[in-house]
């Protein structure tokens, strides 16, 4: 085993058996055949929705179907929820599409005791058509981190959810929980006792909080992670749990780990706090491998193209011309690389993955103030912290992010997200909440207005002056 | 410990903080990783994909590992979990593992497992003829659309979510099982301008959203909102303080200087936007989130509203395909998108992909300049001479 003993829970969270938690029988569990499914109707008549059912690609609307065949093959004796509530979902999606307006009312703040996130309330605005989803809460699930799982665990979760819950969910959510969607009022602390005392498992974030951070696959299965993402978004989830779940900040804010500059969970689009792994050595080369693509041996991009024929791999032109930094070159049959010059772009390692990998003195680059459009535009992180040691227990990390929220606490507006007061009050400030120096990293180039706000400081001599000295020298 | 059957679980309403457990956070990734996940954890050395759907990351140990990729719906049933949890028991040991975009994927540790794998999940169609678990979804191809809840469990959307993504899906089925293209092409789905999704930055980007100003429950608002509140939250400073006939607190609206953000009803429930004829669908093209080659773009609108045409969204596939083949025709390698509509030029774009270019692609709206030409390079189309005739310049 790769040196078992890295990674351990903070709290022993003990083995997840489903035989022995759970709900539903086997029997139960196989109560309906392909017959049936066959000819089984809705309550509703939904041909809007029973379109969804044609093409290729899978329908969620055959897969609800099922879901709804099943509870009422389970009856309402086995379940919590209404019978009818995949029915009533697919009967309101129904008239949604009818009308070209959603059906689920504003807002309702419901929850669990202590807790200001994880649950979002949701009320059908026609209870009286849909009385199965008149209540229809969603419950974010905290996902493990690159949402690799045990059937174990999720065979309970489902047991859970259909018992409790519509027996719908979204694996997953776009910030990365896992989602239960639909349950009533009377449900949400019962499945949250069951899933924290029982899966020792808790809920994720919502409203203004820490949002449930999330990670690349990493060196769980990639060979270009530069670090620790599963461990390193573990370990902040659980120091910053009173953040995740007791809302404090002015709006949301969200953590996303990226193992290297592809990007794999767009945390340089969609994360407060981006992290992205790099290196600050030399890429590392195999010249027998380069040899091999050049020969057409080895199929570059990992064989990623390999549904259209785009002719003998060319090196030159495929990678060294690509090179956006023209830092590589061929000398004497090796390809010779300039890494002093290289921006780490990924393109000659994802085009030769058998020949380059990213250098082994690796680490992070931090990048602030990704959101969506909602309100002045969407916004991309900003690169300001170029290279970052990360090694377990992280403190660097925590002092960055601890004097990031003091200052957006004290500063940001109601739902202003970071990367707006980052706007409002300039780089320039940020880079004195951070103690840091600025550097031409930072920008894609200087400004062209010289506009500057210098301060007071700044100036020889200061900004105290008097009028009647200006006077001495210079007549009115 | 066996879940409860108990209505109420182990929760005591009348004490209920006897036995409340909080601030556990997530399981531990270490358990969910199947045996040679952990065994080789940080010693992958390459990876490479073997056909549509398939790939192999070798260790420095020797080992493989065969990941089998399919098409997950992000909205699925319990039932559909539990048969991908029966396939992952009968083939890969109890393990699976979800993508950032939704995907399933299921791995094995040697190549004579991927076949009946393959096999097994290929066979497995709904009773109304879809695929259930499609191989699929890697590299050079269209992998799968991350969108958000839509009409299914949102309370802002301007759209359907779920419907618009089968509808493509469905469309561009050949393409999941493919890698023809130039790059790969990420398309994503967000049925509101708040974007939960974030799918800002996406080669083909689908954001619903509305396109009439909010209707005011004039009874109600006083009650139900914070009025200084609703009035902050318009970016463009369109609703100001009003009073009702009968004397009532409410707000008015300049119709003019409305975006059709929704910020305003975020806030506050009495001042709805969405309309069957209003709410459409607006069309971007050209991001990615990847560092490599280019930096990160955002998404541009090329095509500003197509109408909500439920369930099959013509519309939203037709400029899908016009922009999907046009990038395949013409694109060089490694092309993503937003590079190749770049390098040929966004007129030359637009002319390619036999798409209108109206006044509404032209920003007005904060730092607008930035996207102005400012030069006199650029391509003639045949919107250029349509320019020059306007303005007298040509017969």
């Amino acid at each position: 085993m790769a040196d078992e003993t890295k990674f351990v829970p903070e709290v022993d969270q003990g083995p997840i058996k489903y035989d022995e938690m759970r709900i539903f029988s086997d029997e139960d569990l196989n109560n309906y055949t392909e017959e049936e499914l066959k000819n089984y109707k809705v309550k509703y008549d939904i041909p809007f929705c029973e379109e969804m059912e044609k093409g290729p690609w899978p329908s969620y609307v055959a897969d609800a179907k099922r879901e709804a065949l099943h509870r009422h093959k389970l009856g309402q004796d086995k379940l919590l929820i209404n019978v009818d509530v995949v029915d009533d979902l697919l009967g309101q999606a129904e008239l949604s599409f009818v009308n070209g307006e959603t059906h689920w009312k504003h807002g309702g703040i419901v929850g669990v005791f202590g807790y200001g996130g994880g649950v979002i309330g949701r009320y059908s605005d026609v209870p009286e058509k849909f009385p199965g989803i008149a209540h229809f809460h969603t419950m974010r699930v905290n996902q493990p981190m690159s949402k690799f799982y045990k059937t174990e665990y999720l065979r309970t979760l489902c047991d859970l959810w259909e018992y409790r819950g519509s027996g719908l969910m979204n694996m997953h959510g776009s910030t990365g929980d896992i989602i239960l969607l639909g349950t009533f009022t009377e449900q949400l602390e019962p499945t949250f006792f069951e899933m924290t005392q029982k899966l020792n498992q808790d809920l994720g974030g919502s409203g203004s909080n820490l949002r449930s951070p999330s990670c690349c696959i990493g060196k769980a299965r990639c060979e270009w992670s530069c670090y620790d993402t599963q461990d390193l978004c573990y370990q902040l989830t659980m120091h910053y749990q009173d953040e995740l779940h007791r809302p404090a900040f002015p709006y949301k804010f969200k953590f996303k780990f990226d193992g290297c500059p592809n990007c794999c969970v767009a945390s340089i689009a969609r994360a407060d706090m981006s992290f992205i792994g790099i290196w600050k050595d030399d890429i590392r080369i195999n010249q027998e491998a380069v040899k091999a693509y050049i020969n057409g041996e080895v199929e570059p991009n990992a064989g990623a193209h390999k549904g259209k024929d785009w002719g003998k791999f060319d090196i030159q032109k495929e990678v060294i011309g690509l090179c956006p930094t023209q830092c590589m070159w061929m000398e004497a049959g090796k390809l010779m690389i300039d890494n002093k010059e290289c921006n780490r772009c990924m393109h000659c390692i994802n085009v030769m993955p058998k020949a380059l990998k990213p250098g082994k003195d690796t680490g992070v680059a931090i990048l602030f103030g990704a959101k969506a459009p909602i309100l002045e535009g969407a916004q991309m992180s900003t690169l300001t912290i170029p290279f970052m040691k990360v090694e377990s227990p992280y403190d660097n990390v925590k002092d960055v992010v601890d004097k990031v929220w003091d200052w957006w606490m004290e500063e940001g507006k109601n739902r202003e997200r970071l990367g707006e007061l980052i706007q409002r009050q300039g780089v320039p400030k940020f880079l004195e909440v951070l103690e840091i120096p600025p550097m031409p990293q930072m920008v894609k180039e200087p400004r062209s207005n010289p506009y500057i706000f210098w301060k007071e400081d700044d100036v020889p001599g200061g900004w105290k002056r008097t009028i009647d000295e200006y006077r001495q020298r210079h007549k009115r | 410990m066996a879940l409860s059957k108990e209505k109420l679980g182990t929760f005591n309403p009348e004490k209920p903080m006897e036995g409340r457990i909080t601030d556990i956070g997530p399981r531990h990734f270490w358990e969910m990783f199947p045996p040679i996940i952990q065994k080789n954890y940080g010693k992958w050395d390459y990876h490479e994909i073997l056909e549509p759907g398939v790939l192999v990351h070798v260790s420095e140990t020797g080992d493989k590992v065969f990941t089998v990729r399919v098409g997950g719906v992000r909205f699925m049933s319990v039932e559909h979990v539990r048969e991908m949890c029966d396939i992952a028991d009968k083939h890969c040991g109890g393990y699976l593992r979800f993508t950032t975009r939704n995907n399933i994927e299921f791995m094995v540790d040697s190549l004579d497992k991927v076949e009946a794998l393959k096999k097994d999940l290929e066979s497995r169609k709904h009773v109304t003829g879809s695929y259930k678990f499609p191989v699929g979804g890697t590299g050079a191809g269209i992998t799968n659309i991350v969108h958000t809840q839509g009409y299914l469990h949102c309370h802002t959307p301007a759209t359907d979510a779920s419907s618009m993504v089968k509808a493509v899906m469905d469309e561009v089925f050949a393409d999941f099982k493919d890698m023809r293209f130039p790059a790969q092409v990420r398309i994503s789905m967000a049925c509101c301008l708040n974007m939960c999704g974030a799918v800002h930055c996406s080669d083909i980007a689908y954001v619903g959203y509305h396109r009439k100003p909010p209707v005011i429950d004039h009874e109600v608002i006083d009650g139900l909102c914070e009025i200084p509140l609703v009035i902050a939250a318009c970016p463009t400073a369109a609703i100001s303080p009003s009073k009702t006939e009968s004397g009532k607190k409410t707000v008015k609206i300049k119709n003019e200087r409305c975006m059709f953000c929704g910020n305003c009803y975020t806030m506050c429930l009495a001042v709805p936007l969405s309309d069957k004829e209003g709410d459409g669908v607006c069309i971007l093209a050209g991001g990615k989130v990847s560092n490599r080659i280019s930096p990160p773009k955002f998404s541009k609108v090329v095509v500003a509203c197509v109408p909500n045409t439920f369930p099959r969204f013509p519309e939203v596939v037709d400029a899908t395909m016009k922009i999907l083949n046009a990038y395949s025709n013409g694109a060089n390698k490694y092309e993503r998108v937003g590079d190749w509509a770049e390098r040929i030029g966004w007129e030359r774009f637009f002319e390619v992909c036999d798409i209108p270019f109206t006044e509404h692609l032209i920003d007005d709206y904060r730092l607008a300049y930035d996207t102005y030409r400012t030069s006199t390079q650029f391509k003639f189309t045949e919107a250029a001479w349509e320019v020059s005739k306007a303005a007298g310049g040509i017969d």
